[in-house]
């Protein structure tokens, strides 16, 4: 599948800090796609360059094949800050309206949007409700909408789930693999990593302003697995003592946390204890949670002490 | 241009559809009516009569000193001071003059009066004013040997007249009127500078404090929002100006039809006080303000008005947009950066006062052609006669300075506001303004 957004070399320079520091990196059409970091990564930034809002220091990108011009581009984007912003005063049909106009769409399809989707998310009694009525989940799912509303080919969500309770969070989730089917692409961009393990096709890790890892949720897995297994056995073995692998951990008498050493197999683990004639009742590899991954990158770039760091 | 319009039409919407919009508009011009006609009614009517009881014995004031409303001379002859004091006690007299035998106006000895309580000052000034001027009339009918009739024919004074070269007479109705329209109109678009440059700064402030900002500029330019949210303000301070206008001219009609003496009533309220009301004694006040209208060009006023509001607004509001973006929750932060804003429109007030007075002066003319202070002062000069006091060239000529301030505040604001609107953290000190206006 083709490309949807294209950065190359993006910079953008304040005048305390690198905030994004020559990133590169492509999402595909349909997919949907991981932006994770710690605070004051920088994510917000490459947002808002992606949404138009800040131009670029130097760098390019490219938006559905072509380069990304903000004025034209803008209406096939939704862009979901983690800020959520809405006018208090206003009521909520109102306000779904005109955020869709303001997207582009005539008032009459703004009209229809919004009715399709207030009667798809449950909301439609709220209409003449004012936001400042809502709970702090159903302004989120507010939100939500008016993000989608315009049915934009690239959709950002920064936090989308913060704030809603598990029933509403599995509702915005069905609702983005649903979008993801119909070929939108999203930009989900969190430090939740269960989420992103879940929902996500593919990521990058930023940290610094800097990219530190590109790659689908599996690659990344498998780049960072240690090689340990768990196995249990049907009764205790006579011996564990092989070349092949050491004990990390026992956790009974019957099962293991074994560490495969380099230069040796999972099979050659599996054959030694076949040997013994014990039966194993499982044996299977332990990869590393992305949560773990992260804070093993992420630490080792010590984030926060770069935080008011000089440029000269 | 088209999503300028959709954020002006709702900014415009929220605000008028609000209950208290029409209820401000209408009533606010009511209370303030209500407020000054009360003090009025109170400076005038407050004053219970003095009653001062003479007894003159050197038979100085010829039997008769004028009485002025609220101050009441008594010719009480054969009453001594103790049986005066006693009158005053008993509350039949406020106050006595007891003017003894041997005193002797040439020598100018002293004049006592005594009172139950403390004089105010004004009272004070009216006394002494009546007893002066009867003192002086006997002085002149005595030394003179004048009659009375002669010393009134003596003492009258001649009207001056004030022409133009062009030979059209103006009357002094007409230069009370222009005052009297000028001054209320800079003070009006000092006050709207004020209002709807305040309502556009708290507006930007709310959508950054929302953070909705953040949502909309997604969509659209923040020159876009910023240019929207003056133009829905600025419809509907227009609105507003409208039903004022309307509400007026509603009350000149309906008003003099349900109370009918309410010339002459006004007329008695301020008995000669201006020059213009002089001129008027004979046909009432309503009628020599209706008079003076018609000398003045409403239809030029009026023009200018809208002129002069919408430029100052716009030059103004941007500035004020652009406050409300750079600062936080804080309203403090607000107060010291608003304060190189707001100085030029105290300064325009200040000018404005003066050019009402002279508006041909060195600093009126300035002060009518600088941008930021033209809208007051300019709508101050304008009542005076526009090719008369105001030549052609100046109002030009202060009309385009206005626009091209606007252009110009506009496009410093719409940077400082880009950079802004999405700062969140401390206030920025002016050379991060500076910096944000004129970095690309």
């Amino acid at each position: 599948m083709a490309a949807i957004l294209e950065l190359n070399h993006l910079k953008k320079y304040y005048s305390t800090q690198k905030a994004v520091d020559d990133i590169s990196f492509s999402i595909e059409e349909g997919s949907i796609f991981g932006l994770l970091g710690p605070n004051g990564a920088g994510k917000t930034t490459l947002l808002r360059m992606i949404t138009g809002i800040f131009y670029p220091d130097s760098g390019s990108i490219n938006f559905d094949g072509k380069a990304f011009i903000p004025a034209e581009d803008i209406i096939k984007i939704g862009y979901m800050p983690e800020e959520r912003g809405l006018y208090k005063k206003m009521k909520i049909g109102e306000q779904a309206l005109y955020l869709a106009q303001l997207k582009g769409l005539s008032r009459q399809d703004a009209l229809t949007k919004v009715r399709f989707w207030f009667k798809k998310l449950e909301m439609e009694s709220w209409w003449n409700k004012k936001v400042e009525d809502l709970s702090k989940g159903m302004s989120q799912k507010l939100q939500f909408v008016t993000t989608v509303l315009h049915e934009p080919k690239l959709i950002i969500l920064d936090e989308p789930f913060s704030g809603l309770d598990p029933v509403n969070a599995n509702l915005i989730k069905d609702e983005i693999y649903g979008l993801a089917q119909r070929g939108c692409t999203i930009i989900f961009s969190t430090h939740r990593m269960e989420q992103v393990e879940e929902i996500c096709n593919h990521i990058v890790l930023v940290s610094m302003g800097k990219k530190i890892l590109d790659g689908t949720v599996a690659e990344v897995k498998q780049k960072f697995k240690e090689n340990e297994f768990k196995i249990k056995l049907s009764s205790p073995p006579q011996a564990i003592a092989n070349e092949a692998f050491q004990i990390l951990h026992q956790e009974s008498n019957r099962s293991y946390v074994v560490k495969i050493n380099e230069g040796y197999s999972s099979n050659q683990v599996l054959q030694y204890f076949i040997s013994q004639n014990t039966g194993i009742e499982y044996f299977s590899e332990i990869l590393p949670t992305l949560n773990e991954i992260f804070i093993q990158l992420v630490d080792g770039t010590k984030s926060v002490s770069r935080a008011f760091q000089k440029l000269d | 241009m088209n999503k300028i319009w959709l954020i002006a039409r709702r900014e415009f919407l929220s605000r008028v559809q609000k209950k208290t919009f029409l209820l401000t508009t209408i009533l606010l011009p009511l209370f303030i009516f209500a407020c000054y006609g009360l003090i009025i009614y109170f400076t005038v009517k407050n004053s219970d009569t003095f009653k001062i009881g003479v007894v003159d014995n050197a038979k100085v004031f010829g039997g008769k000193i004028e009485t002025k409303e609220e101050i009441q001379f008594l010719f009480l002859n054969n009453l001594s001071p103790e049986q005066l004091k006693e009158k005053v006690n008993q509350k039949e007299l406020d106050g006595f003059v007891w003017v003894p035998q041997q005193f002797d106006m040439a020598k100018g000895d002293t004049i006592t009066l005594v009172s139950g309580k403390t004089v105010g000052i004004i009272k004070r000034e009216g006394i002494q004013k009546k007893i002066n001027a009867a003192l002086e009339e006997q002085r002149l009918l005595s030394s003179m040997h004048l009659s009375k009739a002669q010393l009134d024919s003596l003492q009258r004074g001649n009207e001056v007249k004030f022409s133009t070269l062009e030979g059209k007479e103006e009357n002094d109705a007409k230069a009370g009127i222009s005052f009297a329209v000028g001054y209320a109109s800079g003070f009006l678009i000092y006050i709207i500078l004020f209002i709807y440059g305040t309502m556009v700064m708290r507006g930007v402030m709310e959508e950054k404090m929302n953070r909705i900002a953040e949502v909309i500029i997604s969509s659209v330019k923040p020159f876009q929002l910023m240019m929207g949210k003056i133009t829905g303000i600025g419809a509907v301070g227009l609105v507003q100006f409208i039903i004022w206008i309307a509400l007026t001219i509603f009350l000149r009609v309906i008003l003099p039809a349900i109370i009918p003496g309410m010339g002459e009533t006004t007329q008695a309220m301020q008995p000669g006080t201006a020059q213009a009301m002089e001129a008027a004694k004979s046909s009432g006040v309503m009628d020599s303000f209706l008079h003076g209208l018609g000398d003045i060009n409403v239809g030029l006023i009026l023009g200018c008005f809208i002129f002069y509001f919408l430029g100052g607004y716009l030059l103004y509001s941007a500035l004020f947009a652009a406050v409300g973006s750079a600062v936080n929750e804080d309203p403090q932060d607000a107060q010291s950066l608003l304060l190189p804003i707001t100085m030029p429109i105290i300064f325009g007030i200040v000018i404005m006062t003066k050019a009402v007075n002279e508006p041909t002066s060195g600093l009126a003319v300035f002060g009518s052609l600088f941008p930021l202070t033209s809208p007051i002062v300019m709508m101050a000069r304008i009542p005076f006669g526009v090719p008369n006091t105001v030549p052609y060239w100046q109002l030009i000529l202060s009309m385009l300075l206005l626009i091209g301030g606007f252009v110009l505040t506009t496009w410093f604001s719409a940077k400082v506001y880009r950079t802004g609107i999405l700062m969140y953290g401390k206030k920025p000190s002016w050379k991060e303004l500076w910096k944000w206006a004129f970095r690309q």
